[in-house]
């Protein structure tokens, strides 16, 4: 059973793959796509990539859910999400800190969730399951 | 000028790997740019000879009902020139293949001589999606006519999967 450092690690080495980054740049509170440069085409390289080196399977959008953003009236408002997006989100991105993003709930802050440590939690919780 | 950088299949394992060639000609005027004195095949066009091998092997999974794009390419070295009079012959080999896209690793070659070598990731386009809606998909990449240089492949080879 891998440790989470074990699993940090080779999150690591993914993620220099996937993205072309050094080392140190990825840090566990490092988010993808601003501070690691990634696009959306780069989600799907990275789950193909965490299948192969963990030996995993990762479904459509159980990694990055897709269509956050939405036009789904009652998940957003105004530009921020609503109580039941913030719930939407826990559930379907338990391995996600939202309990920092719905301190400042703004849509185009959604993917500061996406972070290194993020991938982490899912990946070890995949190992465990 | 039609937008064709591989010739011919000469070897196709359905959901598997797939070979074809592509022959350098000096007619190709952007040779003669390229360079002045020098006439290389563009990296950039060998891997798009790349990608459309690897594209139709991953599109042929699923008999074309998909629109399968050229999104990234993770990594590509170039080991060697291909010059004009040289024969391409590109291997593209399947590595992932699901909803959302696939991926494939590959190799161009002068005989036995390594050219390059590359991952490349596709996305696979929905129909339904508004990126879609001003592309004619039939003439997008492949024409049917791209179709048939599969089958001449096929027959080429003078076996199938099963044999």
């Amino acid at each position: 059973m891998a440790s989470q450092d074990e699993v940090f690690e080779r999150v690591r080495e993914t993620l220099i793959d996937a993205l072309g980054v050094d080392d140190d740049e990825v840090a566990p509170e490092a988010t993808l796509v601003g501070d690691l440069g990634a696009e959306s085409i780069d989600f799907l390289d990275i789950v193909f990539r965490l299948e192969k080196n963990f030996s995993i399977k990762i479904p459509r959008g159980e990694l990055f859910p897709e269509n956050l953003a939405s036009a789904e009236s009652s998940l957003i408002a105004d530009g921020l999400v609503t109580a039941d997006g913030l719930d939407e989100l826990r559930q379907r991105m338990p391995h996600a800190d939202v309990d920092s993003f719905a301190q400042d709930p703004k849509v185009e802050k959604i993917q500061d969730m996406f972070t290194v440590q993020m991938i982490v939690n899912f990946i070890s919780a995949k190992l465990a399951a | 000028m039609r937008w064709f950088w591989i010739d011919r299949f000469t070897e196709f394992e359905s959901g598997s790997r797939a070979k074809a060639v592509k022959t350098v000609t000096l007619a190709e005027e952007h040779l003669h740019d390229h360079f002045p004195g020098f006439a290389i095949m563009p990296g950039s066009l060998i891997i798009e000879g790349l990608a459309q091998t690897g594209g139709i092997l991953l599109g042929e999974t699923e008999d074309f009902q998909r629109v399968v794009i050229l999104a990234k390419v993770p990594k590509v070295t170039f080991h060697s020139w291909a010059l004009p009079g040289d024969s391409l012959t590109y291997e593209a080999r399947l590595v992932d293949a699901r909803e959302e896209g696939g991926s494939v690793e590959c190799t161009a070659h002068v005989g036995q001589r390594l050219v390059a070598d590359a991952e490349i990731v596709f996305v696979h386009l929905d129909k339904s999606s508004p990126e879609l809606s001003a592309v004619d998909q039939k003439n997008f990449v492949f024409s049917m006519n791209l179709l048939g240089i599969l089958e001449v492949g096929r027959a080429g080879d003078g076996s199938s999967p099963s044999d």
